[in-house]
């Protein structure tokens, strides 16, 4: 594979979780796993208004350091 | 010393730093006035982001929005924070590898065309003006509440300090001014938000304390809020009560409206290289989020605090603060049942929209208002929703400097973000209008100097609009998202993710997402206002959610028009190319 078709990989699958924590926990599937509850939370309420945003800045710092590796073995 | 003075003292020493590191730092080629040398280390060019991105609407508003709509708010908090990822992951490091000053510049080159060029200018133009009129009007408001002056006096005060940073200090002095500001900002928003947590839930994290239980008892937070609300008559906090499909709309229009937005995409070319657009995108994320998760915690204490220290009591009883915002006209109470009790319900207290106050009191020492009250419901309680963050600290009991700091960051708030936007328009009236389009010949000089003049221009017309707001100003700050996202976005995206995409199809693109867009804002809001109800909107799509039709528009033609028409030259595949190397 080419580093871009690498790339393209990593990006469609840090893009799925992008979706599926804030559009599908949130709001789609938020229904069916509110029986979970963290504190006094219902997990699809906490991924609505907390957990979304935790979970983009950890997409963004992950494909940070896994594309900076592959960048750097593109340069070798 | 008294509350006002203080105020003056603070709000006076961070105008003073803001001025000295503009003084400090200001630029001396066009390089330094439009992208700051691109020499912005990744975590200062986050603050800044951060800054620019969050308004006085994020800091005063928000979480008044999101205690009054509950579940719903959600829509802003992920739609406007989602935007990063598609941002860090999509747009910035490409942008900032193809290495020119602006969006347009990079629409220009890519679509091989002047005209596509200068529709990306006239859409880049049309957004940020939406937005700089509303901020404008913000900065008003905030000074007028914290200085006592009036509003239009607080537009010319705004002007002058933005005047003097901006034009003097370009994107260089700009950037380093917003990581004060952001510095001031998060300072006064958190240190109310922690004390009420302690109140509240014994708990330092706001954001933990939001999922905690109550001091003293063994129910959370949460479900107590619920059953509350739901006890007045109202939807419970924790459920949507718009549509699936009307959520999933909003917040997505906000996300690609983020991402599309030119004074967020500009922060990014700041930066040193590719790796530091991405690090810097996500260090803006952490910055934004500290405050983006604590406006939730603090929606949902002031909305239980309002509740328990309103329903049912006497007027007489009243806490101190309820009377001093009534004193300043965010709040007030109509007896309509003549029980001296404060009944707080759905539904509105009186006819029309604010209160208008006769000037007078009631035998309690209300003060009384001219609205007839609406005697459809049993609501008696009227409350502006920038009382939640406002009344904070006088509801947390904290010392009067507290409510100070407050001003102070309101007023960085709204002031960062004015200046973003002016530096986004001037550079491109100067530089992709005259230098890059009309007027090619101008010196690197003259074109600083063509830059200055643009960024006073803009600033005078953003005062103009902020002092007569057209009607429509306010209403439409909210789709400058949907537009960008129906103009930008798909633009740039195939620009970078496509080598064939051909200028037919970008210029195309732009102009139905646009025309699309706006008409069905423009027609719901302004032409038919009485159709605005979901049974009228196209697949039960709100005016807010729109644009992602339009963006979806956008791509449906982009793609289509790209199979007919002839390929873009080589010079242009090897641009693509090169802005994906590493």
């Amino acid at each position: 594979m080419t580093f871009w078709q690498k790339n393209l990989l990593l990006l469609s699958f840090l893009l799925f979780f992008w979706f599926l924590c804030s559009f599908g926990f949130g709001i789609l599937f938020s229904e069916y796993i509110s029986f979970i509850k963290i504190g006094g939370f219902e997990l699809g309420f906490w991924f609505s208004q907390q957990g979304s945003i935790y979970a983009f800045i950890i997409i963004i710092f992950t494909y940070s350091f896994l594309i900076e590796k592959l960048e750097n073995e593109e340069k070798d | 010393m008294e509350a006002q003075t203080l105020t003056y003292l603070f709000v006076g020493l961070s105008f003073a730093l803001y001025i000295g590191i503009a003084v400090a730092s200001r630029a001396k080629s066009t390089n330094e006035f439009y992208v700051a040398g691109k020499g912005v280390n990744p975590v200062a060019n986050g603050m800044a982001t951060a800054a620019d991105w969050m308004s006085a609407s994020s800091f005063l508003s928000m979480a008044g929005l999101i205690a009054f709509l509950g579940r719903d708010g959600s829509v802003y908090l992920m739609g406007w924070t989602g935007g990063y990822v598609l941002l860090a992951l999509l747009l910035a490091p490409y942008l900032r590898k193809y290495g020119k000053y602006t969006v347009p510049d990079f629409i220009g080159e890519r679509y091989y065309s002047n005209v596509a060029r200068v529709v990306s200018v006239i859409c880049l133009i049309f957004i940020s003006f939406i937005y700089i009129a509303g901020q404008m009007r913000g900065v008003g408001i905030v000074f007028s509440r914290f200085l006592e002056v009036e509003i239009e006096m607080g537009v010319i005060i705004g002007m002058g300090i933005v005047f003097i940073y901006a034009v003097l200090g370009g994107m260089k002095g700009i950037t380093y001014t917003q990581v004060a500001q952001y510095c001031v900002m998060i300072f006064a928003y958190l240190v109310p938000a922690i004390f009420l947590s302690i109140i509240l839930t014994d708990n330092p994290f706001p954001q933990l304390g939001f999922g905690d239980k109550l001091l003293g008892s063994d129910i959370y937070l949460i479900d107590k809020l619920d059953k509350t609300l739901v006890d007045l008559g109202f939807a419970p906090y924790t459920e949507y009560s718009k549509s699936t499909i009307d959520v999933f709309c909003i917040t997505a229009a906000l996300m690609f409206g983020t991402c599309g937005l030119p004074h967020v995409i500009v922060r990014f070319f700041t930066v040193p290289d590719m790796q530091a657009a991405r690090r810097s995108a996500g260090y803006a994320l952490v910055f934004i989020a500290i405050l983006y998760t604590t406006a939730p915690a603090v929606a949902s204490f002031a909305r239980l605090n309002f509740v328990d220290s309103v329903q049912n009591t006497f007027y007489e009883d009243a806490p101190s603060w309820f009377k001093n915002w009534e004193n300043i006209g965010l709040i007030s109470w109509t007896d309509k049942n003549q029980d001296g009790k404060m009944q707080y319900s759905p539904g509105n207290p009186f006819e029309g929209n604010k209160p208008n106050y006769s000037g007078d009191r009631g035998e309690f020492g209300q003060r009384l208002l001219t609205n007839i009250p609406d005697d459809s419901n049993t609501n008696e309680v009227y409350l502006d929703r920038d009382i939640v963050v406002l009344a904070n600290p006088e509801i947390a009991n904290l010392p009067v400097w507290v409510i100070a700091l407050v001003a102070a960051g309101g007023l960085a708030a709204a002031l960062s973000t004015t200046a973003g936007l002016l530096l986004v328009i001037s550079s491109a009236i100067s530089h992709d209008l005259l230098k890059q389009t009309f007027t090619p010949r101008i010196s690197e000089k003259q074109e600083l100097t063509f830059a200055r003049i643009a960024a006073a221009l803009t600033i005078l017309l953003a005062g103009f609009l902020g002092i007569y707001p057209p009607a429509f100003v306010a209403q439409v700050v909210a789709f400058a998202f949907g537009l960008a996202a129906s103009t930008l976005f798909p633009v740039l995206f195939m620009g970078i993710f496509s080598k064939k995409t051909t200028k037919e199809a970008a210029i195309t693109g732009m102009i139905a997402g646009l025309v699309f867009t706006f008409g069905y804002i423009v027609f719901f809001k302004f032409i038919s206002p009485e159709l605005n109800s979901s049974e009228f909107w196209f697949l039960g799509i709100s005016p807010e959610g729109i644009g992602v039709v339009g963006m979806a528009i956008n791509f449906t033609l982009m793609l289509i028009i790209t199979r007919a028409s002839s390929s873009p030259p080589q010079s242009v595949v090897n641009l693509v190319e090169s802005i994906r190397r590493p």
